[in-house]
């Protein structure tokens, strides 16, 4: 039943050298001989500003009561890496994610980053919905965090970034006043403006619809490269789409199956064939799980 | 445009009221003790003008100093059974038994205690209105958006941070509905003081004619004091209207 978890996924974008397993394996539990590593031909490599920083998880245990949701879950994301994890409802993605931003505790184990430090302030998340706060324009809605921390919010900062997500003409409206995309938008600008290495995305598009959908991943593919990005999805399509490589999670108690690598610089257009392709194996392969 | 026709529909509601009452006093000839007809009523109010004025003037004073302090009371009350276990614990019963007594039953040892004058009557107005604003602001307090919640935990707000911030204005629209009915409730807990003892105000001199037989003053003051307690809800409803403006409003305006 563990044999899949047993083995832990090293989750590289370029290829992986000794010291760099190294730092991604601070407390030296993960052997190299269960461990899936997957280097990727480096494509774009631009370094963002914020110093970059992957995820290790080692050992993870989630249970509730009885019910194990998962158990010793290990899995290494090299920095600067996107990767989208799948799964049917209810199979604990959600709550690995929580337990990766900080928000709720495991049963046992932890996360990490790739330097050993904990995650406290290197992630920004974006929920199921926008979180957008309703009574603050778009604008403010960027500069939140600053606000909650008590420092100074930078306008022309927040500005230049709802500039690049193209809301720049709409920053002191209200969220309401918003469209689904527009307000996903400035979600983005606002997780942009954390500057945060590590993004943690709970299926940030799932509300749009599918054209909307695309546009706004494409905007996600350029606006979040340079950073490590962990992202739920339930559209095959939109992990094709934007990920470097794709995990599934399923069973119970949940493991990760071993990962998928896509080829080819992201966004990726939807009639891609390696897409296409790598779509194809997701369905099949997540499929069979869906209640009947 | 929009305001005339705002104002239709309560005038013609008052309007049709108004004839209903006419026609049923002249029809059934019943004696002005009981029922005095609407021109009579009219009159009262403007002979005694000075009396009602002044008296109105009183009562307002007690329900604007009871809804303020009863304000403030409810939120400080649902800040502290939100925010301490301890407190909810200790504190609730209280605040339940402060509503299982009914209020006219406590009204005259309180103008024991309070004496005949405003005192003993803001109190008794506090204690109809700080229970609607606590219940609702407290509802409010513990329904913030789980995800806004998180969202902030991630950024590293401090919990008082997230309190100003999140949490405050999340509760805001709760709180506004238990203002609402505290404003419109508010009157109850002054005129009833009133009534059991006082020298002044609109239930002195409702209790006065009472006792006079003087209908016509009595329905008189019941008719400044509906007026008072409209407008006063209005002006609360709007200033929350534009406080909370970031509320999406999907009710007519009334």
């Amino acid at each position: 039943m563990y044999t899949r978890a047993d083995c832990a996924s090293v989750i590289a974008r370029r290829p992986v050298r000794a010291p760099m397993l190294r730092a991604a394996d601070p407390g030296g539990e993960i052997a190299l001989a269960d461990t899936h590593i997957l280097p990727q031909p480096s494509m774009t490599a631009p370094t963002p500003g914020a110093a970059s920083s992957g995820i290790v998880i080692s050992d993870l245990t989630l249970r509730f009561g009885a019910r194990t949701i998962f158990d010793g879950l290990k899995l290494v994301v090299a920095p600067e890496t996107f990767v989208v994890l799948l799964g049917t409802s209810g199979v604990g993605k959600s709550s690995l994610l929580k337990i990766v931003a900080g928000l709720a505790r495991p049963t046992a184990g932890r996360v990490t980053t790739t330097d050993g430090g904990p995650l406290t302030g290197h992630v920004a998340y974006m929920g199921q919905t926008d979180l957008l706060y309703p009574w603050l324009t778009v604008a403010a809605n960027v500069t939140v965090g600053a606000r909650l921390r008590g420092n100074k919010p930078d306008p022309s900062r927040a500005l230049h970034l709802l500039e690049r997500v193209g809301l720049a003409d709409r920053a002191q409206a209200l969220p309401s006043e918003l469209s689904g995309g527009m307000r996903q938008r400035a979600a983005i600008a606002r997780t942009l403006y954390e500057d945060r290495p590590i993004v943690l995305m709970d299926e940030p598009f799932s509300a749009l619809d599918t054209f909307t959908r695309a546009r706004i991943q494409d905007l996600a593919a350029e606006l979040l490269s340079g950073r490590t990005v962990l992202m739920i999805t339930h559209d095959p399509l939109e992990a094709c789409r934007l990920g470097d490589h794709l995990l599934v999670l399923s069973g119970t108690p949940a493991t990760l199956g071993p990962p998928i690598t896509v080829r080819g610089a992201t966004p990726r257009a939807p009639d891609d064939p390696e897409l296409l392709r790598t779509q194809g194996r997701l369905m099949t392969l997540l499929t069979p799980q869906a209640p009947r | 445009m929009n305001a005339l026709r705002g104002l239709s529909r309560p005038l013609i509601t008052a309007g049709g009221f108004l004839a209903l009452w006419w026609i049923f006093a002249s029809v059934t000839a019943v004696p002005a003790y009981l029922l005095p007809g609407p021109w009579s009523v009219a009159q009262a109010l403007w002979n005694q003008r000075d009396l009602l004025f002044w008296s109105a003037l009183v009562t307002f004073g007690e329900v604007i100093a009871g809804l303020f302090i009863g304000t403030v009371l409810g939120a400080l009350f649902g800040l502290m059974i939100v925010f301490s276990p301890l407190m909810q614990r200790w504190l609730m019963p209280l605040l339940l038994l402060s509503q299982a007594i009914p209020v006219f039953a406590l009204a005259p040892l309180l103008v024991l205690w309070f004496g005949f004058g405003m005192a003993s009557k803001i109190v008794m107005a506090v204690l109809v209105i700080f229970f609607p604003v606590t219940a609702a602001f407290a509802d409010g307090l513990r329904r913030t958006d789980r995800g806004l919640l998180d969202l902030a935990a991630t950024m590293n707000a401090s919990p008082l941070s997230v309190l100003r911030h999140v949490r405050l204005p999340a509760a805001l629209p709760a709180f506004g509905s238990g203002l609402r009915v505290a404003a419109a409730i508010a009157p109850i807990g002054a005129i009833i003081g009133e009534w059991v003892g006082s020298s002044a105000g609109l239930g002195y001199v409702m209790l006065n004619a009472n006792a006079r037989i003087e209908t016509d003053v009595m329905l008189a003051a019941l008719l400044v004091l509906s007026v008072m307690t409209i407008v006063l809800w209005v002006v609360v409803d709007r200033l929350l209207r534009r406080v909370l403006f970031w509320v999406p409003d999907t009710t007519a305006s009334v």
